[in-house]
């Protein structure tokens, strides 16, 4: 009798004990036999990359996933023409398709591709849909322009552009000193604190759904940057109106550069995809659709990151900063967006995260 | 030919064909599971958060602090809190199906799990691209209708409610507008969700008898015994086995018996379907190495690569 062996529970089991492969009477027994080890193997190194215990894997096993990926699929390529045992057949089926999974999976974990991302992948993404963000910008500037000639018209439009919650005290016929008020430096005031917070929801929410809306061929993305524009415009005509105009460009201009640069992005996502949908040229409408989502979707985990900056930028320097150092921060921030997406990650084309 | 046991699933099985050429069959999973997966996953969000929010309140409360929100440390908290407000909502489902198992823990739970849906056939990569895209989607899905709802909770008018409600229904309704089970996030990110494979592997039936059968053969089964099953059978008849069900092995036993014309004998049921089990199997495989398969018992023998599926 043996002495009984104490095993660490934490190991693997040990494999269990093979049947003589020469005592099988069936040939495709014999195969499975002759190959069930490497198999054992294949799962053994699956589950723990699925566990994400990579690091219990020797350079060995590593090494050789693909070889024993591509063993396993060619057994189940065999089996499927020559074995009816089910139990090899649905269990190879289930192996190569973990297998799969792991070897052409995610090639990094979140924070890594992060990285990448920011060393480039993003900028790429941004000048991969230029064309979109010429016609988002395009949209922008058209709705600027008609919140401002609507509002020169006819002061009524001010009220229909600009909702409630938006003005404040921001209305047609209020005093130049009032509006000035809107824009002063806060000390420590907490209803502007809470228009900051306000605004900040409604740009990520304009932001998300302008990509969102892209769904519907983009059409209604684009009218979205219009009417929102719109908004802007018009607010520029009163505080022009007043001669505060170079003082509330400036005033918005801190986070604003950074904010309006996100909703062109996400725009210009929207737009994109809602672009490929409708012109899908040699790919199926799904497919076209799909890559052009991924794409997008590029562009519009950018513009996350732009609105939590912008959020950063509405919560400190616009409320403690004064009028130059307002627009400089505004401008500074603007220099660097442009920069970013022009200059970074002109070169390593391939390695970073791009959706093709 | 009656219903196949399996004739739900066939509706969800797809096939994908892998860069190496060997096709593999993926299962959808079903919208039932999917929608238990996110509510899991919802609930899980929702402990962290109260979790989180406990915990900052109880150093607010040390702090002395949280009758002034707006200043000092107070305020910090509050930013803290919404910090991890956003990245649990954003990035807790892109952290997880990034990661090697490709579900979040709700996914996980369920045995689901996201898988890039191949254009045409072939099968491709799952990138983090579309894991990112099918996850900002749930914004609009999910996120924007609640905003609705709170602004109807403000105050608003009834229409809010509608529209919330509408935008609501859309999309909870698309992947029943599809037959792959689709939200909208799938569509813009090229994805779909499949049932996680786990299987392991299961002995040989075939070679669980060698030693009984080398102590003492007992059955041997000539061609016209064993022309007279197909593979359907054999399927059938390995389930059986390996079910270890005394009745349902009796019946089967009985059938055949009566089916190959043997006096049916008894106290050896299980031993004889082994043995029947083998030797049919050894006589299609066999078969099969000719080019020759037999479907089931209904089918002629199907000569040169015809396929059963």
């Amino acid at each position: 009798m043996r002495p009984p062996a104490i095993r660490n529970p934490f190991t693997a089991k040990p494999l269990p004990e093979q049947p003589d492969i020469e005592a099988a009477a069936l040939r495709s027994d014999r195969f499975r036999l002759e190959r069930e080890g490497d198999w054992r193997r294949l799962e053994l190194i699956v589950r723990r990359l699925e566990r994400g215990a990579i690091r219990r894997l020797s350079d060995d096993d590593i090494a050789e996933l693909p070889v024993l990926y591509r063993q396993a699929a060619s057994s189940l390529a065999v089996a499927r023409e020559t074995s009816l045992d089910s139990a090899t057949l649905k269990f190879l089926e289930d192996l190569v398709e973990r297998a799969w999974y792991q070897v052409y999976g995610p090639r990094s974990g979140l924070f890594r591709w992060l990285a990448r991302f920011f060393r480039g992948g993003w900028s790429r993404a941004v000048r991969n849909i230029w064309l979109d963000i010429v016609l988002a910008f395009a949209a922008m500037a058209a709705g600027i322009a008609a919140g401002w000639l609507l509002v020169a018209r006819n002061v009524d439009w001010y009220f229909t552009l600009v909702p409630g919650g938006m003005a404040g005290g921001r209305v047609p016929g209020a005093s130049r000193a009032q509006l000035a008020e809107t824009l002063g430096i806060a000390d420590g005031a907490g209803g502007l604190s809470a228009f900051a917070a306000y605004l900040f929801y409604n740009n990520a929410t304009v932001c998300i759904l302008a990509f969102a809306l892209g769904f519907a061929f983009g059409v209604p993305t684009l009218l979205l940057l219009i009417y929102n524009m719109a908004m802007l415009g018009a607010m520029a005509w009163l505080f022009n109106s007043v001669g505060l105009l170079p003082e509330f460009m400036a005033w918005l201009s801190v986070h604003g550069t950074t904010e309006f640069g996100a909703i062109l992005l996400a725009g210009a996502a929207g737009v994109h995809v809602g672009r490929n949908m409708a012109f899908p040229g040699e790919a199926s409408i799904l497919a076209a659709t799909a890559n052009a989502g991924r794409r997008a979707a590029l562009v519009m985990l950018g513009c996350v990151f732009m609105l939590i900056v912008a959020a950063v930028l509405e919560a400190f320097p616009r409320q403690l900063a004064g009028f130059e150092a307002r627009a400089i921060i505004g401008a500074f921030m603007l220099v660097v967006w442009v920069s970013l997406f022009v200059l970074v990650g002109r070169t390593a084309k391939s390695q970073a995260g791009e959706a093709q | 030919m009656s219903a196949r046991p399996h004739e739900f699933d066939a509706k969800r099985r797809r096939q994908v064909v892998t860069p190496e050429g060997v096709p593999l069959q993926v299962v959808l999973a079903t919208r039932g599971s999917r929608l238990m997966a996110l509510i899991l996953d919802y609930t899980i969000i929702n402990v962290t958060l109260l979790v989180l929010a406990l915990v900052l309140l109880l150093i607010g409360v040390n702090l002395g602090r949280m009758d002034s929100l707006e200043t000092g440390g107070g305020e910090f908290l509050v930013v803290l809190f919404f910090i991890g407000l956003f990245l649990l909502f954003n990035g807790y489902s892109i952290f997880f199906e990034m990661g090697p198992r490709g579900a979040t823990p709700g996914k996980r739970m369920v045995g689901v799990r996201v898988a890039a849906r191949p254009q045409g056939s072939a099968g491709e990569r799952l990138t983090a691209e579309a894991i990112i895209a099918r996850n900002l989607i749930r914004q609009v899905e999910i996120f924007l209708p609640i905003s609705f709802f709170q602004m109807a909770g403000e105050g608003g008018t009834g229409s809010a409610w509608i529209a919330g409600s509408l935008w609501f229904a859309v999309f909870m309704l698309f992947p029943f507008l599809n037959r792959d089970a689709l939200r909208a996030g799938d569509v813009i990110a090229g994805t779909w969700v499949v049932e996680a494979p786990r299987r392991k592997l299961d002995d040989a039936l075939s070679l669980k008898g060698t030693e009984v059968q080398d102590a003492a053969p007992a059955y041997r089964f000539g061609p016209e015994e064993l022309t007279v099953y197909g593979e359907y059978e054999l399927q059938s008849l390995e389930r059986v086995l390996r079910s270890d069900d005394e009745k349902t092995i009796a019946a089967v036993h009985q059938a055949i018996v009566r089916k190959i014309g043997w006096q049916a004998g008894s106290g050896d049921e299980r031993a004889f379907l082994e043995a029947f089990y083998t030797a049919l199997r050894a006589k299609l495989e066999g078969d099969m190495r000719f080019g020759q398969r037999k479907a089931d018992k209904h089918s002629e023998v199907a000569g040169g690569g015809t396929r059963l599926r």
